[in-house]
């Protein structure tokens, strides 16, 4: 059984500082005393912001940080655990270390506790960048912010909205075996397009659901695994990313390079190929995130998600099963779906999926945005 | 003005020159005098090259669509607005700022991705002017 003797003495803290001035910092935001203390820690180790491809903070998000100092980490943590966040990311990032999940971890803290400068104020994060440069254009969660890029796909590619409708459909068409559904009466795309608009150019039918419900994983080691009534489900390979938090920070609207930066990442450490693949679950806040998702991921090139859906490739009897239990289009969606498109995969793997079963799953692949594309992390799960 | 009823940005010490600028209506953008490029939003350092030899310049206030929605779905002060545009806008010099396209049909017939938009100055309150963008006129 692993033992964490094992990763005594295996990683090092090479930089270290504290922002120049401290006590009373009435010029200097929350999100300054962060870059500043980064800035500074990274030139302490002889390094550029350029090497850094871990990251971990509390108080800010990470999302919220990567984007202000414009790094593209390949690993992550955002736990919260108060006065001793830093100390957990130390140890995490001792473990992300030898798992090779990063090599160069960058861990902050900036706080204006006397000032108050950017956290906020009476507006409800009105001194953001968000709340300052976002809020006060009339963006209204989801459906408005999610939605942002994918004009740009559609003008770049050809993209139609006809294309994108399929999507909800080929979903809804699993969604009907799945009598755990909360969506389950067949659709058309022209159901799709004449359903209520939202926020063009998407309908009704082409977001998620808003639902109540939950999802729990355990998770032991190799020794261990063979000790439980069902078989066990192997992680094999999982990727992360994050570059930014304000939609209008996307680096690139047409495609979530993020989401191939975490795609990548899973692909190398479950060392299998895209013909491994025998089922996917890309979390479909709307019906374009899977769109995203199947380009980043390298299964079409750039462009060619429209055609590709709008085939049914991925409805039952398709060659690329995907969202096989509806869905957050049409199975649930409580908010944080990721937990769902997880569960799903399990089934599929342990093949107890019942009337939706896909023939001979052996390994799976489960791929979510979170916060309106700000982050990607990806799941390369097996049953052998 | 004082009725304005929508939500309205809180100005930090380094993105202050910005709001200042809007007030004035100029539009005041950081420039990295290392690696040149122009960026946004405000912060004292590039993020591009992480140099914080960065000064403030005065930019044209032009630029294009880089990709919009039209929102239907509204609350608040924006509720008596919809169906409106929401857009990022690349400016000349390179950076994007998320805006509003004015003085347009809300319909994707008449808003394009890469259409030329122009700056319109939108003060909103006595303090607050916000950069909004209308098709290039003339």
């Amino acid at each position: 059984m692993p033992d964490s003797r094992a990763l005594s003495h295996k990683v090092a803290i090479v930089g270290a500082a504290e922002t120049e001035g401290l006590g009373k910092l009435p010029d200097t935001s929350m999100l300054e005393l962060h870059a500043e203390s980064a800035l500074r820690a990274v030139a302490d180790a002889g390094l550029q912001m350029s090497d850094i491809d871990g990251f971990a903070t509390a108080g800010a998000s990470p999302a919220q940080l990567t984007e202000y100092l414009g790094i593209a980490p390949r690993w992550v943590d955002g736990t919260s655990l108060g006065g001793g966040s830093f100390l957990a990311h130390v140890g995490h990032a001792v473990a992300a270390i030898t798992a090779g999940y990063a090599d160069t971890v960058l861990i902050t803290h900036g706080e204006s506790g006397r000032s108050r400068v950017g956290v906020g104020g009476g507006g409800g994060g009105s001194a953001t960048p968000g709340g300052q440069f976002e809020g006060p254009f009339g963006l209204f969660g989801p459906p408005s912010t999610f939605s942002i890029p994918v004009a740009r796909h559609m003008k770049d590619f050809g993209t139609t909205e006809e294309q994108i409708a399929a999507v909800s459909v080929a979903t809804r068409q699993w969604a009907e075996k799945n009598p755990r559904a909360m969506m389950r009466d067949p659709i058309t795309v022209q159901d799709v397009l004449d359903s209520r608009m939202v926020c063009w150019p998407f309908h009704l039918l082409n977001c998620c659901l808003v639902t109540d419900g939950g999802g729990a994983l355990v998770l032991v080691s190799e020794e261990r695994a063979d000790d439980f009534p069902k078989k066990p489900i192997w992680v094999l390979g999982r990727g992360e990313a994050t570059q930014h938090t304000n939609v209008s920070m996307m680096r690139d609207f047409a495609f979530w390079d993020h989401g191939a930066l975490s795609g990548r990442e899973a692909f190398h450490m479950a060392d299998v190929d895209h013909s491994a693949i025998d089922h996917a679950m890309f979390y479909d806040a709307f019906s374009h995130t899977p769109m995203y998702a199947l380009e980043a991921l390298g299964f079409v090139e750039k462009g060619e998600s429209g055609p590709f859906f709008a085939e049914m490739r991925t409805a039952p009897g398709g060659d690329f099963p995907m969202n096989t239990n509806g869905g957050g289009l049409s199975y649930t969606h409580t908010g944080m779906y990721g937990m769902f498109a997880i569960q799903e995969s399990v089934a599929q793997l342990r093949g107890e999926s019942g009337d939706r079963q896909v023939d001979g799953v052996e390994t799976g692949i489960v791929h979510a945005p979170g916060g309106m594309f700000s982050l990607a992390a990806t799941l390369i799960l097996g049953n052998q | 003005m004082a009725d304005y009823n929508k939500p309205l940005p809180m100005p930090t010490p380094e993105t202050q020159e910005f709001w200042d600028g809007l007030k004035r209506e100029e539009l005041r953008i950081q420039q990295c005098q290392d690696c040149n490029q122009h960026y946004f939003y405000p912060r004292s350092f590039c993020p591009h090259c992480h140099s914080t030899n960065v000064e403030w310049t005065t930019v044209s206030g032009k630029g294009t669509v880089e990709t919009f929605v039209i929102n239907h779905r509204a609350m608040g002060g924006w509720a008596e607005e919809v169906p409106y545009v929401v857009a990022v806008v690349s400016l000349e010099e390179g950076p994007r700022m998320l805006t509003n396209i004015i003085n347009i049909e809300p319909d994707p017939e008449h808003v394009q991705v890469d259409m030329p938009v122009e700056i319109v100055y939108d003060a909103v309150t006595d303090e607050i002017t916000l950069a909004k963008f209308q098709p290039v006129t003339g």
